[in-house]
């Protein structure tokens, strides 16, 4: 009976898609094809399977093993470095950089929107431009900046200064590590979404806030908070998925800045370098895919506030 | 009431006193910013001797281009020059900038313009996929990248760089703006879609298309870890890729000279080639709000 219904069902669908296929256009499907194949081969594909195979036990060489569950019940209870070092410092990163860099991004754009238009191009493109550098290649300048002997830039001015008498080995060291990743991090983090805000402000119709003074507002922050903020709720969001984006890429830095994996001490470790760990170091594949798949839940929920804050209600 | 609160000006013409604030707002962060640029423009110049000079100097006293002399000469541990890593890295950027162009603009035009029952889902699915993060499913992209047959492949610097969420939406936003009286008014004069995409839309879109460009050509010129993880003949490595060795492998002071040149051949394009869109790239970021 049911199964009938099913066939049933799945009949009147092909249907209705038939009729649907005969109104369209027919060369919209040559056109969104190769991008559509290409997106669902090397994006959509590689999750499907990143959550296949975070319930098995695979080693690259033999065959992947079910396993259930059982990967992530060892990274819920047995995994010591995860629940102690790395989901912490995710969080952490997250919440200051993804945040810090947001509001960074909007006050500079609200600030250089009220400046005139040549100056506002060269200090935009100054702004812009660290977000321009990969990680990799500047990642070799912040490691001269804070390197461990006198050559290093911060220490030969302390040292000046007379604030410190050893150099300190700041990219090796637990306690400086963390900060000076979100130092890197904030530095690179106005990218699109920055410009993004930038034109969304400029954009704001300028009788809006001539009508909301007759109204009464009395501040500035009044004025960004129920007209400038409200006016480009677009661009807000979209900055913000790209702040989302670019915090969890931005990731792995701690890597690059200390030169190994795991940090010193798993200080700077995030969770993109715990997969690459399992992945490409201890080969535990299955683990690394539970891992993967516990990163994309988290940028999900990150990105679902975003956008519930900024989002148009339907 | 003492008094009266005024509305910002936006955009203004001319430079006034109460801008001043502003500019005491953006001057320390800009100068922080700008700092490190500084740092690898004078650290690329600096000959030998200032290197190690210590305490170490900012700025170059007397700038040469030994370091830059000293990168060319350099030939890498397999004996490739690096004029090879160069050519490689401008051949896929070239590539990958004008297949990527063309394959968000012709989708852009389908799903925004087109009678097309399935668009919505589409948009909706590369919408959520803006958010994607490549690095967190690296595993299984590369035990995609192996089934194809992709691996140690040239091709693996091109195809899997193609297909970006966020310019795809970026085009489609832009061409939501393009009136639907146009196209039509082009169908009744017998133009072929493929025509109309070809001699309206091109035309009228230019400044999504000098994003996108800008936004792949970061993507790919960047690029270190397509060459690390899927190539293993070092002559189809890229410059980036081989930037990030010189990193990584030198500590030595001597090298930090060459990894600023290397550093600063990497960045210039990406300035210069913003510079010259800047202004395509403002009037697209105009649209790009998600709604």
């Amino acid at each position: 009976m049911s199964k009938f219904n099913i066939i049933r069902r799945f009949k009147e669908w092909l249907a209705h898609e038939k009729k649907m296929f005969k109104k369209d256009d027919k060369e919209a499907y040559l056109f969104a094809i190769p991008y559509t194949i290409l997106f669902l081969v090397f994006i959509i594909i590689p999750i499907f399977i990143a959550m296949y195979l975070s319930l098995t036990k695979f080693d690259m060489v033999s065959y992947p093993t079910f396993r259930g569950f059982a990967n992530y019940v060892y990274l819920l209870t047995s995994d010591e470095e995860f629940m102690r070092y790395i989901l912490p410092n995710t969080i952490k990163f997250a919440f200051i950089v993804g945040p810090g860099g947001y509001a960074l991004s909007f006050i500079m754009a609200w600030a250089l929107s009220q400046i005139t238009h040549r100056l506002r191009t060269v200090l935009a493109i100054i702004l812009y431009s660290p977000s321009l550098t990969a990680g990799v290649t500047m990642s070799v300048v912040w490691r001269v900046f804070f390197a461990g002997d006198e050559s290093g830039y911060l220490n030969s001015v302390l040292l000046d200064l007379g604030m410190i008498i050893e150099p300190i080995a700041f990219l090796q060291s637990p306690d400086y590590l963390f900060t000076i990743m979100i130092i890197v991090a904030l530095w690179s983090s106005m990218g699109v979404g920055f410009l993004a805000m930038l034109a969304g402000i400029l954009n704001v119709p300028h009788e809006l806030y001539e009508a909301a003074y007759i109204d009464g507002l009395k501040s500035r922050f009044q004025e960004i908070w129920y007209i400038t903020i409200p006016s480009m709720k677009p661009q807000m969001l979209f900055g913000a998925v790209m702040a989302i984006v670019g915090t969890f890429s931005a990731g792995a830095i701690g890597v690059q800045l200390s030169g190994a994996n795991p940090t010193p001490n798993y200080s700077g470790s995030l969770i993109l370098n715990h997969i690459e760990d399992y992945g490409f170091i201890r080969y535990e594949l299955g683990y690394a895919a539970a891992l993967s798949v516990v990163l994309l839940l988290i940028i999900y929920f990150f990105s679902k506030i975003s956008w519930n804050l900024f989002g148009e209600k339907d | 009431m003492a008094r009266k609160f005024r509305a910002i000006k936006v955009n203004p013409k001319k430079f006034s006193m109460d801008q001043i604030p502003m500019l005491l707002l953006i001057l320390p962060v800009a100068s922080f910013m700008v700092l490190p640029l500084l740092y690898i423009f004078n650290h690329a110049f600096k000959p030998f001797d200032e290197l190690f000079d210590y305490p170490p100097k900012f700025f170059v006293r007397r700038p040469t281009l030994d370091n830059f002399a000293d990168l060319f000469d350099m030939a890498s541990t397999t004996g490739i020059p690096i004029s090879r890593y160069l050519f490689n890295s401008i051949v896929i950027t070239i590539i990958v900038v004008f297949l990527s162009i063309f394959l968000s603009t012709i989708t852009g035009y389908a799903l925004s313009k087109l009678k097309f029952h399935v668009n919505k889902y589409i948009v909706k699915i590369n919408t959520i996929a803006m958010m994607f993060v490549g690095t967190a499913v690296v595993i299984p992209r590369y035990l995609v990248i192996e089934r194809l047959g992709l691996i140690d492949n040239f091709l693996v610097h091109i195809v899997p760089m193609l297909a970006v969420p966020v310019g795809l939406f970026l085009v489609k936003q832009f061409i939501d703006q393009i009136p639907d009286d146009l196209i039509e008014a082009a169908r009744i004069d017998g133009a072929s879609h493929f025509m109309i995409y070809r001699k309206i839309i091109i035309p009228l879109i230019r400044p999504a298309i000098a994003t996108i460009a800008i936004l792949s050509f970061q993507a790919v010129w960047n690029n270190a870890g397509v060459s690390e993880t899927f190539i293993n003949t070092d002559s189809m490595k890229t410059f980036a890729y081989y930037m990030s060795t010189l990193s990584s492998g030198s500590n030595s002071v001597a090298g930090t000279g060459m990894t600023a040149v290397a550093t600063l051949i990497m960045f210039i394009p990406n300035v210069v080639i913003f510079i010259i869109l800047q202004n395509q790239v403002m009037n697209t970021m105009a649209h790009s709000g998600i709604k």
